[in-house]
């Protein structure tokens, strides 16, 4: 017995519910060709994936928020101008709680669970000098946006860089010139009690003593420390400038009440920004503040002679003329850091392709890419203004910004040169091997 | 050998097995993940032993574990020591420092201890701040990679890094095994079962409360000392109190009282913290429901909720 056997008969014909279906396929690849096609020249599209170690939570949350907001931005426009090397950037964001021990954690996380390619974005100093030597040992590229002197200082190791912020030790000394010549020779510092204020003592100090100026009297403020007003009677009565780095939230009580015990006469009055950065300042209690100095990283409010180059970032960023979110007036930024966050991923972009960087392989490539950097022009990639990368030191140096509160804003009254900022090597650290 | 004894080799012995073994399974990420709640838990069986089999219950533990890391560091950095030499180092510290802080916490008991050793421990934390230009201060240093080396060993090379961690873990294990099995460790059960009935009985309660102490502080340091020579950073976060209240909720989830339960508690809260921060940016908020949820359900412990209903030879 035979089975027979039935054979559906194979249209070839076109229907029109076939060509429609086509059609559609069609036109949504058409539609999506920009997306995909500027990274098809890559030789894969994997993406370049970025560990991003974000301050979420802890002390530095604040900060974490902004340099969130910029990182992604940055990411975005770097994507739509093709990414890098004809692959799509991804931002692998990871908190680290601003906490040292878990920072490490994430690095570790960043290199051997989500695979990226580099460790990017830490800003607190204690959390970068923790994790740094797990990235050393990980050979994890570890860009960091921190400001702090632990780069350049040879504390950490060669897969270590710092190409987008400058550091604390530069800021400060090319601080002593202006306050010198402008506001006073004879200076009474008062500084929190832990490395971040030991810093400035020490830097400043002898910068100013290079000025011809001297430090009357040191005031340290244990970091416990909750009202201020017994600390003041310690200001020498010949103090001609009182130079301030209050951090933390007690930083508004600090203010309130040195204008209490000062009155209308007060002596020059300079600080830095780092105390007010995401608060604004109209604030209520900070009116004492009115014509006094603050160094800026970069400044808040947008100026007379604002560059296009500011101007894009803030577009971009989604930053308003006044510092703040163009989403919420109240929300104001860290503007005079995260900046940093723009800058790195854009050195990145440039180290990566002067590298020909495709896969993790090339790491070293890209740190010897970024070490080879010198000049960096002032371009919506560096809205901050012009650097020097030090590739010995991994280190970059740039312009420096002072401005004087005038009717409850942030004028621009000075910018330092980038030689301002120069300081001899303290590390060579194209010598370690990669 | 009684048959609870053999149970009690054979689950013990099991566990030290496993964890010599995970080394050549475990992916990456979590290899070094193991390396480090080895030394964590290390640290956690130094709390255990105060708080777990002797009845005290410090809130300034994160001194001992810092005067471990910085005698280590301080050790390398300002001395010049060599590793293993700057290791013992940071025990010794803690050892001391334990000795003189438990002959002075210990003229106090309950909720006065608990205040007075938080104190002892805040003090300590604003030494490390106050002597910033030796400590770095807040910001702490790094030990680097090439001063990390015992016996031509690199302490930075993951397979060392987890033998020297199993091997510290294991040390400590067996030691305070020892201890607790001996007479020394049952007096200090007794006292925390009975404080009144052992010192009726004739124990000098305050001389074993004070061994306790130094040998717990000396179990911390270990781990401090370990944890900053294997991981390279020395930093006064370390000696903040958020780390004298980890060891506790470590022993709290894995089972006061129990060996196992500060290696089981250490596990569970890495991973409880680091698998919910992927999933959201309010960890923490599930991490406190966990443990909210835990202490009502599981008041003993993991490993004392199984002590209570199946394993009651689990010491």
């Amino acid at each position: 017995m035979t089975k027979s056997k039935t054979i559906k008969p194979v249209s070839t014909q076109t229907t029109r519910r076939g060509a429609l279906k086509t059609l559609a396929l069609g036109g949504t690849a058409a539609a999506t060709l920009p997306l995909w096609a500027r990274y098809a020249g890559a030789q894969t599209a994997a993406p370049i994936k970025v560990g991003f170690q974000v301050h979420r939570t802890g002390i530095g949350a604040a900060y974490g928020r902004w340099y969130d907001r910029t990182t992604q931005a940055a990411a975005a426009l770097i994507n739509d101008q093709g990414g890098i090397n004809g692959r799509p950037v991804e931002i692998v964001a990871e908190d680290d709680g601003t906490d040292p021990k878990r920072g490490a954690e994430v690095i570790e996380k960043f290199a051997t669970q989500h695979n990226c390619d580099i460790g990017f974005g830490t800003l607190f100093s204690h959390v970068v000098i923790g994790s740094a030597p797990r990235a050393g040992e990980l050979k994890l590229p570890y860009f960091v946006v921190s400001e702090g002197h632990h780069v350049a200082s040879g504390m950490l190791n060669r897969y270590t860089l710092q190409p987008g912020i400058t550091d604390v030790k530069s800021q400060v000394q090319a601080m002593a010139p202006f306050v010198a010549s402008n506001l006073g020779k004879k200076v009474t510092m008062i500084f929190p009690d832990f490395a971040f204020g030991h810093d400035h003592r020490d830097f400043f100090t002898a910068a100013i003593e290079a000025q011809g100026g001297e430090v009357l009297e040191q005031i340290a403020i244990p970091p416990t420390e909750t009202s201020f007003t017994k600390y003041f009677p310690k200001i020498p009565r010949d103090t001609e400038v009182i130079y301030h780095v209050m951090v933390g939230p007690a930083v508004l009580t600090f203010v309130k009440e040195l204008g209490e015990f000062f009155g209308p006469q007060r002596p020059e009055i300079f600080g830095f920004i780092d105390s007010l950065e995401a608060v604004d300042i109209g604030s209520p209690g900070l009116e004492f503040l009115e014509g006094t100095y603050f160094w800026e990283g970069n400044p808040r409010y947008a100026q007379a002679d604002q560059s296009p180059y500011d101007a894009f970032f803030r577009e971009k960023v989604g930053v308003d003329s006044n510092g703040a979110s163009v989403n919420d007036p109240k929300d104001v930024s860290t503007y005079a850091h995260m900046f940093g966050c723009w800058e790195t991923l854009h050195i990145v972009k440039a180290g990566m392709e002067a590298a020909g960087y495709q896969t993790t392989a090339d790491r070293a490539k890209l740190i010897e890419a970024v070490e080879a950097m010198t000049d960096l022009p002032h371009s919506n990639a560096h809205p901050q203004g012009a650097k020097v990368f030090n590739g010995k030191t991994h280190q970059v140096f740039g312009h420096q910004y002072i401005s004087k509160v005038t009717d409850g804003k942030l004028l621009l009254v000075h910018t330092t040169s980038i030689e301002d900022t120069y300081y001899p090597d303290e590390v060579d650290y194209t010598t370690q091997p990669l | 050998m009684t048959a609870d004894l053999r149970k009690i080799i054979g689950l013990h012995g099991a566990v030290l097995v496993i964890l010599f073994a995970a080394q050549f399974f475990l992916p990456a990420y979590h290899h070094g993940n193991l390396a480090r709640i080895m030394v964590l838990a290390t640290y956690a069986m130094g709390y255990n032993l105060l708080f777990g089999y002797t009845g005290l219950l410090s809130l300034g533990h994160a001194l001992f574990f810092a005067a471990g890391l910085y005698g280590m560091g301080l050790g390398m950095t300002q001395f010049g020591l060599g590793a293993g030499a700057a290791v013992v180092l940071g025990v010794v510290a803690g050892a001391g420092i334990g000795a003189l802080i438990g002959a002075l916490a210990l003229r106090t008991e309950g909720v006065a201890f608990m205040i007075v050793t938080l104190m002892f421990a805040q003090a300590g934390y604003l030494i490390i701040l106050y002597f910033g230009s030796y400590t770095r201060g807040d910001e702490g240093f790094v030990i680097q990679q090439a001063d990390r080396l015992v016996a031509g060993l690199d302490l930075s090379d993951p397979t060392v890094r987890y033998f020297a961690a199993l091997s510290i873990f294991y040390a400590a294990f067996v030691v305070l095994m020892w201890v607790l099995r001996s007479r020394f460790g049952h007096v200090l059960i007794a006292i925390r079962e009975n404080e009144e009935r052992a010192m009726m009985l004739g124990y000098d309660v305050q001389r074993y409360k004070w061994g306790a102490v130094v040998l717990s502080a000396g179990v911390s340091a270990l781990a401090g000392a370990a944890y900053g020579v294997l991981f390279g950073y020395v930093g006064a976060s370390f000696a903040s109190v958020q780390y004298s209240i980890f060891p506790l909720l470590w022993v709290l989830l894995g089972g006061a009282g129990t060996m196992l339960g500060p290696l089981v508690g250490t596990i569970f809260m890495f991973y409880l913290i680091d698998l919910s921060s992927g999933v959201t940016t309010a960890y923490m908020l599930i991490a406190g429901i966990v443990l909210v949820c835990l202490t009502l359900f599981a008041p003993q412990g993991l490993m004392g909720e199984l002590r209570n209903r199946f394993w009651r030879w689990l010491p």
